[in-house]
């Protein structure tokens, strides 16, 4: 049986999560030049934002169909209010420290949002099993899409769209452009800089929230630990994609996600590389990918302004 | 403003390794009861006390904890009160030899029981042996921590302070491969593992066993335990057309491993070895799980006369956390280690001698008692004589025993 569509479909779906989650990395360094390391704690947060309204708002039973939505609303209120948070209290008074103070303050962060949640969610300590959706898979062909994923297939370009929509046609989204070529300038042209980097924590972690409920639906289950690898291959996509560039963080993941499916199905096919090919390779090979195209485009796939800037 | 970047880096840093040490003291030593009189002994309990294996883990701690409370009530050593202490490796080997240190450092640890994972012993072992402090695991099935490395051609016993009471994969590995292919009558296998030495260890002494029974394996995989996205490795087992998946590892991997391989459309069950007999593996894995096998070692504890007096006690006790697969094995771990305390104290007219920890260790060897698992006993190696095994089957929403049987080359 030729499983080529379906190993493309299995990237597809992984590397939109990427992107969903990139796209914060991306937006915040492009406006601030901050790499916020706290971002998958962010995605975390958003995930068990959403199981809390599950487990302890709703009542029993509710249908999926009533949930989801509240869930999703659950989820993205308290990641955004956790980004934005952190911008207030650790990156904020940071602003005009060395580039490399913030930075130590997000790993911080990170260790303890990740700390936090360990100790004080009820059973966080193990998974904690995320809502299934009913029904069965649906078959296109030799492809087999799961009802979980669906989620994610429709969110990841609604998102998008809603994101260029938000960014070209906005005020505060034009807003965000000036900052980003130039704050200072921006600044004396009347706008708001703080708000315009509050608002970019916000979107990122709103999407990120989003990218979380994708997997809690995807992979059943969220886990205090989930942001950390996620976060780090998100960060990965928007490299690859060109960070600051929101279509680069989508591209770069889908090319992250493929490149995770595509070598743990093939490599092992190629004579000689027989070891090299099982899923624990994957990272590696997805981290090849990226090396290879900073090497020949140190801007990343879409990117233009991490050159000068970075 | 560099002042306040300066405070503000500081809090962030104290509050990040603030949570950080409130996680390492959370779960140390809340150990035996009364201590009224006598000499204390501790005995220390290394497991995954938090974490993706906390399941296991705690089921170990409350067992071994069980044992010191029962020797305590029975008066069984005169003279001598025991008590727990227990520490989390969080399955991580550098943990674990980290516990291992502390344990040594604490003069009133006369004996260890733990830990769950094999890969987690290797690293304590050395710790241990150095210190002559006895360690018995209820749990770890790697060979090489009793045989030696080159276990298959020439054993060799590595550290004489370390035993065990689970069955080593050695046995467990083909025992499972004889019953996939002679019972369930599966042919074409595909095997995965973690890659960690639980995990490939296990997958390859099945491996070797079902092939030499003429079964074929159609494709092999090794995942990334870290990661939860197997779409991939679940396709590649749709295409292979495998009857059947055998997963060396463990359940928070398999769980979501077999959920995957079911979605991709593979209607196979999925087999593997105690690492993935838990309850959590049914909720990780869902409906997908029906159907799938695992081997553990021993006989289902509720099944044994013995037992029955091990789980009415367990149940008195009032633990929060079940005994899960390895509670019999770890109160049978603490009992040997109280037995072995007690022949050392009769010994030395009632008394601990001075070289308490060599003359337990020594004295280890050759303790026979019955346990709640059967006869407890060790042979020259460490390892238990008792080498029963039995295969469980998910019907229902949990494991069930389909048969328990000796394994015979």
């Amino acid at each position: 049986m030729n499983e080529l569509p379906q190993q493309l479909v299995n990237g597809l779906l992984l590397g939109s999560m990427y992107g969903l989650v990139a796209i914060g990395y991306t937006m915040v360094y492009g406006i601030v030049q901050l790499i916020n390391f706290a971002h998958g704690e962010i995605f975390m947060l958003g995930g068990f934002g959403a199981i809390t309204v599950y487990l302890y708002v709703l009542p029993d039973g509710t249908t999926l169909w009533v949930a989801l939505p509240l869930m999703l609303i659950g989820g993205i209120i308290v990641a955004v209010l956790a980004a934005v948070g952190a911008e207030r209290l650790a990156y904020r008074p940071l602003r005009t420290a060395p580039r490399l103070a913030p930075l130590i303050t997000a790993i911080g962060l990170s260790l303890a949002l990740q700390q936090a949640v360990w100790a004080w969610y009820p059973d966080a300590k193990e998974s904690v099993n995320f809502p299934q959706i009913d029904g069965g898979p649906f078959e296109i062909g030799n492809v087999t899409i799961q009802t979980g994923d669906i989620f994610l297939l429709v969110a990841a370009p609604i998102s998008m769209a809603v994101l260029a929509y938000f960014v070209m046609k906005t005020r505060t989204g034009r807003g965000m452009q000036a900052t980003a070529q130039d704050p200072d300038t921006a600044k004396l042209m009347g706008i708001n800089t703080d708000r315009i980097i509050v608002v970019a924590f916000a979107l990122g972690a709103a999407f990120a929230a989003v990218g979380a409920v994708a997997y809690g639906l995807k992979y059943g289950q969220v886990q205090f630990r989930m942001g950390f690898i996620l976060g780090l291959k998100a960060f990965t996509a928007a490299v690859l994609g060109g960070i600051g560039n929101i279509y680069g963080a989508m591209l770069g993941g889908v090319a992250l996600g493929l490149a995770e499916a595509l070598s743990t199905a093939y490599i092992s096919d190629i004579p000689g590389m027989d070891q090299f090919g099982s899923q624990s390779w994957a990272n590696v090979w997805a981290f090849a990918l990226l090396i290879l195209v900073l090497l020949v485009r140190p801007q990343g796939l879409l990117g233009e302004r991490v050159a000068d800037r970075a | 403003m560099r002042q306040r970047s300066l405070i503000a880096i500081t809090a962030a840093l104290a509050a990040g390794a603030l949570t950080l040490t409130a996680c390492g003291s959370r779960d140390e030593g809340n150990g035996g009861s009364d201590t009224s009189g006598g000499t204390k002994i501790v005995i220390g309990v290394d497991a995954p006390l938090t974490g993706d294996l906390s399941a296991m883990g705690l089921g170990i701690k409350n067992s071994a904890d069980l044992a010191a409370k029962t020797a305590n009530k029975e008066k069984y050593v005169e003279g001598i009160t025991f008590e727990i202490e227990a520490l989390d490796d969080q399955a991580q080997p550098s943990s674990g030899q980290q516990n291992a240190a502390t344990f040594v450092a604490n003069k009133d640890i006369l004996g260890v029981v733990g830990p769950l994972n094999s890969g987690v012993a290797e690293s304590m072992q050395k710790v241990f042996d150095d210190a002559k402090l006895v360690e018995v695991s209820p749990a770890n099935t790697g060979p090489t921590l009793t045989q030696g490395p080159k276990w298959e051609t020439e054993k060799v016993r590595p550290y004489k302070s370390y035993f065990r009471t689970a069955t080593t994969d050695a046995i467990q590995g083909p025992f499972a491969a004889q019953y996939l292919y002679n019972k369930a009558k599966k042919t074409k296998v595909f095997v995965i593992d973690d890659k960690k030495t639980y995990g490939a260890g296990l997958a390859g002494t099945f491996t070797k066993e079902f092939e030499k029974l003429g079964g074929k394996v159609v494709g092999t995989e090794h995942i990334d335990p870290e990661t939860k996205d197997f779409s991939a490795v679940a396709t590649e087992v749709k295409s292979s057309g495998a009857d059947v998946v055998y997963y060396g590892g463990e359940y928070p991997q398999a769980g979501p491993l077999t959920k995957q391989i079911k979605a991709a459309g593979a209607k196979i069950p999925v087999a593997g070895g105690d690492g993935i007999n838990n309850p959590a593996y049914m909720d990780l894995g869902g409906d997908a799980a029906t159907g799938d096998f695992s081997t553990s070692v021993g006989a289902p504890v509720e099944t044994l006369d013995s037992a029955k007096e091990f789980v009415a006690n367990y149940t008195e006790a009032g633990y929060k956390e079940p005994y899960a697969a390895y509670g019999g094995y770890s109160y049978d771990s603490a009992w040997a280690i109280i037995e072995a305390v007690k022949k050392v104290v009769e010994d030395n007219d009632g008394k601990l001698p001075d070289d308490a920890r060599a003359k337990i260790t020594e004295a280890m060897q050759n303790v026979s008692f019955d346990g709640v698992t059967g006869k407890v006993s060790f042979d020259e190696y460490g390892d238990t004589t008792n080498k029963q095994l039995t295969v469980y089957k998910v019907e229902g929403g949990e494991w069930k025993a389909v048969e328990s049987g000796t394994y015979t080359g």
